[in-house]
């Protein structure tokens, strides 16, 4: 496999039934790329080979990446949909730059997929499917598994599709629906060929088609006939293991960022005592989350699929107004319909969070695709002067504490709070480990229940903006509390009264002291972590969001390779921590990759005066280490020696 | 099994059990403050803030008229939340004290449904303009018809946009002089009765500002239904669109050309009642002379029919110009509320125990790395 030591451990040769003895290569990482039609279930062979990968110990990281369209016609290109997976023993960071195996189900998902395949790679495709009407769909005027073309990689043609339909012969199941089966046939080949245990599966297609026992125990014999005939066949002469990765100790599980970040909302609802409400519009590839939170109704979340994004977020604020933890989740577009209430939020200030799901824009963009450019949206994306603190997760897992860290800024602050996750993050997976609940932040807040004022005749009054001197956080009077009722809404209101007030002293007292409130949450942050192993690094790499991984993947080439490089990554990008213009100042260089045109560069220079340097790219897809090593070390190397000031 | 008192009071709220932190603290400001309060005057309903609109605004008579019946519901002020939009109706808030939002432009039903929803034991009211509620809030107005949310909509139809200064809604009659129609506006008006019932509203009436008794009647009704009802209210703006309800204000021919709705009364209106509702033969309602019709054919009004068709064609009676104008409720029918639906759905889930969060972020696909 390519860049990876491997070794053959003659002590562990496995012997097959059929007496074949087969060589079994210790590698310690891999990278397969799963393609397919959008109908040959590609998604679902990927993350059932992610869970009995990480059932066994390895560390992974995966890519999903889905066509844009719902149904595209059968064998063509835009209609090819395909999983990569990263699974290694040792901690692994990202979904991998490029394939160590391709296993494209027709010719539409090799066309589309070799060019990612480094040469001698191993290529596994189904030979049934290189029909004479399916090449021409894709324009291969020759069958390329026949003219040579491929010669330059490891060419494996198995006829999964016939081979599938034969297992089941006895199924009773027609050829059509038999043929469907094939993705599990090939989840069996591969099961063998990396050593994955099959019982996580077998369970799996029982619980999946418990309606179906006919169709689970033809998938389950379809995934049987793969691995066997792994095992059996001379196509495939040696098997591989992959050690258990070295993790910390604990209950693990595989987990994608939308279901951490559902997961995050529910655990603040828990931990918080309050009611979550969701408000939503569909929209990928946010959608999972609304579906996700729909299932929690046991813990007192209430979901709501609204007439549109304005409607979604306007029944969260007034949910939020009556005591819940107001939710709403979107992508982009919605984000943009949702401004004029974000900036409702921002006077009533109340507790909301606000995730965006980033995708590639402008407009509809690549609805499927990741992409990192809606930071100046959620920063600036509303009328008058209306600060809203931005939170990012930096992986598919933390999306669930980043989850609990929003809405604690929320409750504490009653701010809206925005959650900028991205289709990457949204999508992929990583195992793990499974905090222990009572260690959760608690996050609960005090409601109001009495007068905190005396009017000018020396009567209690409530007075709705009248401030905890601390948090500067208003507050908090849920209709039904007696003797609190009060009015807010959009227009400016006087400080402590919250009356209807245009007085332009006022106005500029209020304006001052919300921004006064969003910038004071950074005295509530930890110090930032920075990772400068050495500690004599020049060059500061700083990124915010899902660029985590590819960054710190790159770090850990640069550092291998001898050099010192310093990485930060940012969790709140609003505000920002204080002592980040310190740490920014410390060192010579500072590079900033993002997938967008340069939103925190722009932001990090306008706030420290410092040249950052930014890196930029918008491919739809996840930076690849690699080439971000490459763009790192030219920083390093055109770094003098320390320049004397 | 014994519960304490706040655990009563919960139930009494019909709040589930995971709400309770609101219900502790509404009973922590009982226990401070002493009991609701149910048996309110008008002046408990005034704040300090000074009105605002013009003198001789149609939005005060509706004030006064809300303020003096809303205490026969018997409801603590407290238990009332009003969220607006944006307009001078949407101001209504600022002078009611009760708990309030003015929010942003059309946008109120949707916020007034999350919190509905998420709290059944309030009493919520929206108060809208025609602009609000019809141009920049339809989406939200009719879907939150077909969900039958419990909630009140006072929708007030003064057939201009006053806060903006005298620009023609999408209730004014076609060829409007406006400042932005200075030859006479292009779009057909919407009949926001007719909206309602082809959103399948389950309650909708029509009052008029100046007529107390008719406009108490109708919001009585609209207050005791379950699900949400809409009260349009023809209010007079006497800045930018003045007299737009003359004709049916004036004692002469506003006999004539309204048609009050009593529910299990034949349709028998104008002068000495010579007029009367009939149907037309095509599915449809006509108006007729009833000395000109068997008396047997005159329509009974019937507020409780369950096909909207009827209501419907009650309210294509009249014209854009407000000739023969049904006046009270067309329709209120029974159906289940969204808010109670998603209480039982909750109270379903949590049938096999409430939610375990260590369960559920273990899920089913777990591996343990030792020490
Ligand atoms: C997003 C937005 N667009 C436009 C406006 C300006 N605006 C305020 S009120 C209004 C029309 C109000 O008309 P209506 O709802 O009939 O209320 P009225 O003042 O007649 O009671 C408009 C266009 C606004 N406040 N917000
Ligand atoms: S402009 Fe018209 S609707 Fe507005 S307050 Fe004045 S009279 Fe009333
Ligand atoms: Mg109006």
């Amino acid at each position: 496999m390519t860049g990876t030591t491997s070794q053959t451990t003659p002590e562990a040769q496995a012997s097959a039934p059929g007496g074949l003895v087969k060589d079994v290569v210790t590698l310690d990482r891999v990278v397969i790329r799963l393609a397919g039609d959008s109908g040959d279930g590609m998604q679902l062979t990927g993350n059932r080979f992610t869970s009995e990968t990480a059932s066994l110990g390895n560390d992974v990281s995966t890519l999903p990446n889905f066509p844009a369209e719902i149904r595209a016609p059968t064998g063509t290109l835009p209609g090819v949909s395909s999983f990569q997976l990263h699974f290694a023993d040792h901690d692994i960071m990202t979904p991998g730059d490029a394939p160590d195996v391709l296993v494209a189900m027709n010719p539409a998902a090799l066309k589309a997929n070799l060019a990612d395949l480094p040469g001698g790679g191993l290529l596994i495709v189904d030979s049934d499917e290189f029909t004479a009407r399916n090449l021409a769909k894709v324009g291969y005027a020759e069958n390329p598994l026949e003219d040579g073309s491929l010669e330059g990689w490891q060419l494996v043609s198995v006829p999964l599709t016939s081979m599938t339909t034969d297992a089941l012969a006895d199924s009773g199941l027609g050829k059509k629906e038999a043929e469907r089966s094939k993705n599990m046939f090939t989840l069996g080949l591969l099961s063998w060929m990396y050593h994955r245990p099959t019982e996580g599966t077998i369970r799996f297609l029982e619980r999946q088609f418990r309606r179906k026992p006919e169709i689970a125990a033809a998938n389950i014999a379809a995934f049987r006939a793969g691995f066997n005939y792994g095992e059996t066949t001379e196509a495939f002469a040696v098997s591989y293991e992959i050690k258990p990765a070295p993790m910390a100790p604990g209950t693990y599980r595989n987990i994608s960022g939308n279901q951490a970040l559902a997961y995050g909302l529910v655990a603040a609802g828990v931990r918080s005592g309050l009611p979550v409400f969701l408000g939503a519009y569909p929209i990928t590839p946010a959608s999972d989350v609304l579906h996700e939170l729909s299932k929690h109704k046991a813990f007192g979340v209430r979901t709501y699929q609204a007439e549109d994004e304005i409607a979604g977020i306007g029944a969260a604020l007034g949910a939020s107004f009556g005591g819940a933890l107001g939710v709403t989740t979107t992508s982009g577009p919605g984000v943009a319909l949702k401004s004029e209430t974000v900036g409702l939020a921002v006077m009533t200030e109340l507790p909301l969070v606000i995730v965006d799901v980033q995708r590639g824009g402008p407009s509809t963009g690549l609805p499927t695709k990741t992409e990192q450019s809606d930071l100046l949206q959620a920063m600036f994306g509303r009328n008058g002067e209306a600060p809203v603190p931005v939170v990012a997760p930096r992986s598919p897992a933390d999306c669930f504490d980043a989850a609990i860290e929003a809405a604690r800024i929320a409750l504490t602050y009653r701010t809206p709070v925005f959650l900028l996750s991205d289709g990457y993050l949204a999508n992929g997976a990583e195992p793990w480990s499974v905090p222990d609940t009572d260690s959760l932040p608690d996050l609960r807040v005090e409601f109001a229940t009495e007068p905190n004022g005396t009017d000018a005749a020396g009567d209690p009054v409530f007075l709705p903006y009248l401030r905890d001197p601390e948090t500067l956080a208003r507050p908090w009077a849920v209709p039904g509390t007696k003797a609190l009722q009060h009015r807010i809404g959009g227009l400016e209101k006087a400080d402590g009264t919250g009356n209807i007030s245009y007085d332009p002293a006022n106005h500029d007292h209020m304006t001052r002291i919300r921004q006064a409130k969003v910038d004071g949450i950074a005295a509530s942050l930890p110090p930032t972590e920075v990772d400068d192993p050495d500690g004599d690094a020049k060059v500061l790499v700083i990124g915010w969001g899902s660029t985590y991984g590819p960054i710190g993947a790159a770090c850990r080439r640069i550092r291998r390779s001898g050099r010192s490089i310093a990485q930060v990554h940012l969790r709140h990008v609003n505000p920002l921590p204080a002592d980040l213009g310190d740490i920014i100042r410390s060192y010579d260089r500072v590079v900033c990759p993002e997938m967008n045109l340069g939103q925190l560069s722009l932001l990090l220079r306008a706030e420290y005066l410092v040249d950052v340097q930014s890196h930029t790219q918008v491919r739809g897809l996840p930076f690849r280490a690699a080439e971000l090593a490459a763009v790192l070390q030219d920083v390093i190397d055109s770094t003098g020696p320390e320049v004397q000031s | 099994m014994t519960t304490s008192p706040i655990d009563e009071h919960v139930h009494e709220l019909g709040m589930p059990a995971f709400d309770q932190r609101i219900a502790d603290a509404v009973a922590r400001s009982v226990e401070l403050g002493g009991d609701k309060q149910t048996s309110l005057k008008a002046k408990d309903l005034k704040t300090d803030q000074e009105v605002r609109w013009c003198p001789g605004c149609g939005d005060y008579v509706i004030l006064n008229a809300v303020q003096s019946f809303l205490p026969s519901l018997g409801i603590a002020r407290e238990d009332m939340v009003i969220v607006s939009g944006i307009g001078c109706s949407s101001r209504f808030p600022y002078y009611m004290n009760t708990y309030g939002m003015h929010s942003i432009h059309g946008r109120a039903p949707a916020i007034a449904t999350g919190l509905a929803a998420s709290r059944p034991d309030l009493s919520v009211w929206v108060v809208t303009g025609d602009g609000d509620a019809l141009s920049i809030g339809g989406n939200h107005l009719i879907h939150t018809l077909r969900r039958n949310v419990n909630l009140t909509i006072l929708l007030f139809n003064n057939r201009i946009y006053g806060l903006t200064k005298g620009q023609y809604s999408p209730t004014s009659e076609l060829g409007k002089v406006t400042k932005s129609t200075p030859m006479g506006s292009l779009d057909h008006p919407f009949n926001p009765v007719s909206l309602a019932l082809g959103a399948d509203a389950t309650f909708v009436g029509r009052a008029m500002d100046s007529d107390r008794k008719g406009l108490t009647d109708v919001l009585r009704q609209a207050a005791e239904h379950q699900g949400t009802a809409l009260v349009e209210i023809y209010q007079n703006c006497n800045i930018f669109n003045d007299g737009a309800f003359e004709l049916l204000k004036d004692p002469l021919t506003g006999t004539q050309w309204s048609i009050p709705l009593v529910h299990g009364e034949k349709i028998v209106f104008g002068p000495d009642g010579a007029s009367c509702v009939v149907a037309d033969g095509w599915g449809g309602l006509r108006v007729a002379e009833t000395n000109s019709v068997d008396e047997a054919d005159i329509v009974v009004h019937d507020a409780h029919r369950e096909d909207p068709a009827y209501a419907f064609a009650l309210s294509r009676l009249s014209s854009q110009d407000l000739r023969y104008t049904p006046m009270g409720v067309f329709r209120s029918v029974a159906k289940p509320t969204y808010d109670a639906m998603m209480t039982d759905q909750l109270t379903e889930a949590r049938s096999g125990g409430a939610g375990d969060l260590d369960r559920l972020l273990h899920g089913s696909d777990t591996w343990t790395v030792e020490a």
